[in-house]
């Protein structure tokens, strides 16, 4: 089974890199973008059965810092 | 006073932070492979140098914080011992937990490398007894992921504790308060982004760095 995992700053957070990336859409020409934040997106290919409460585990020990980001896990199929 | 240096794949300032450590302790430090299990028996201090362990993969210091030698610095440190951290060594003391907040992409997004005019924030710390209170000095920085973040509740608490050390005294990277570096509560680990070891002998041109490793071999000849 595959699951994503969707790491985000959270909320409130200050994000260079999404404000550089807003920026660079407005010159080149894209108008009506409110804002941008980046983040990642980490594929993982799992032993099936793997439950939530593991993935979740390893979000929080590794694949996001809780300090600044929020993670989401998304099952596919 | 016994220290260890400890080295990760990427590690890049290892070889001077030893070179500083030995100049100011007379003792050569052991240096540690990240991939060892255990720290050398009767050490003093633990150094976490800089530069840009397992690539920056994930996060700064994210990998190197797991690594197995990081179990044993994390018991260590909750006995007590002293704690280092320059740099990534910050990096990677913050994604162990050790310390408070983390370190994001500098606010200009610019990789920055110059001499940094700092303000020592707070000199009661093993690691600033050599420094005055207040006192202005110049120690170079060069990172990409200096910009100090933490929650507001976590701010105000170390700062009412005193925790932060050193304060850039002009804005370099972006970092709340414009903090360069902290104590954790205990005050037996310290972060900073500024390299000390790069300040450190005469050929440096500047030996303002040189006086954090005084001051902890001054704490250990008092003990």
């Amino acid at each position: 089974m595959k699951a994503r995992v969707l790491v985000t700053l959270k909320p409130g957070v200050l994000d260079p890199q999404g404000k550089a990336i807003h920026h660079a859409l407005e010159g080149l020409g894209f108008g009506g973008v409110n804002d941008v934040r980046a983040g990642k997106l980490i594929e993982l290919d799992l032993d099936e059965g793997t439950d939530d409460a593991t993935i979740e585990e390893m979000c929080r020990k590794l694949l996001a810092n809780t300090v600044i980001e929020n993670f989401r896990i998304e099952r596919l199929g | 006073m016994r220290s260890a240096v400890l080295v990760f794949p990427g590690s890049n300032c290892d070889r001077d932070l030893a070179v500083a450590l030995e100049r100011a302790t007379g003792r050569r430090p052991e240096m540690v492979w990240h991939r060892d299990t255990a720290l050398p028996a009767g050490l003093d201090l633990i150094a976490v140098p800089g530069g840009f362990s397992y690539g920056d993969y994930l996060r700064s210091g994210a990998m190197a914080a797991r690594s197995p030698i990081m179990q044993a610095v994390v018991e260590e440190a909750g006995k007590g011992r002293p704690v280092l951290g320059i740099c990534n060594g910050f990096q990677v003391l913050t994604e162990a937990g050790l310390l408070p907040g983390a370190l994001m992409r500098n606010a200009n997004l610019t990789f920055v490398c110059k001499d940094a005019d700092l303000t020592v924030a707070n000199n009661r710390t093993l690691f600033t007894s050599a420094y005055a209170e207040g006192e202005a000095i110049r120690i170079p920085v060069a990172h990409h992921d200096g910009n100090y973040q933490a929650d507001a509740e976590t701010l105000a608490r170390i700062e009412g504790e005193g925790q932060v050390v050193f304060r850039y005294a002009c804005t370099v990277n972006g970092s709340a308060n414009d903090i360069a570096g902290l104590v954790n509560d205990r005050g037996n680990v310290l972060g900073m982004m500024p390299h000390p070891e790069r300040a450190a002998e005469p050929a440096h041109g500047n030996e303002d760095g040189r006086r954090l490793f005084d001051s902890l071999v001054g704490a250990f000849a008092a003990a």
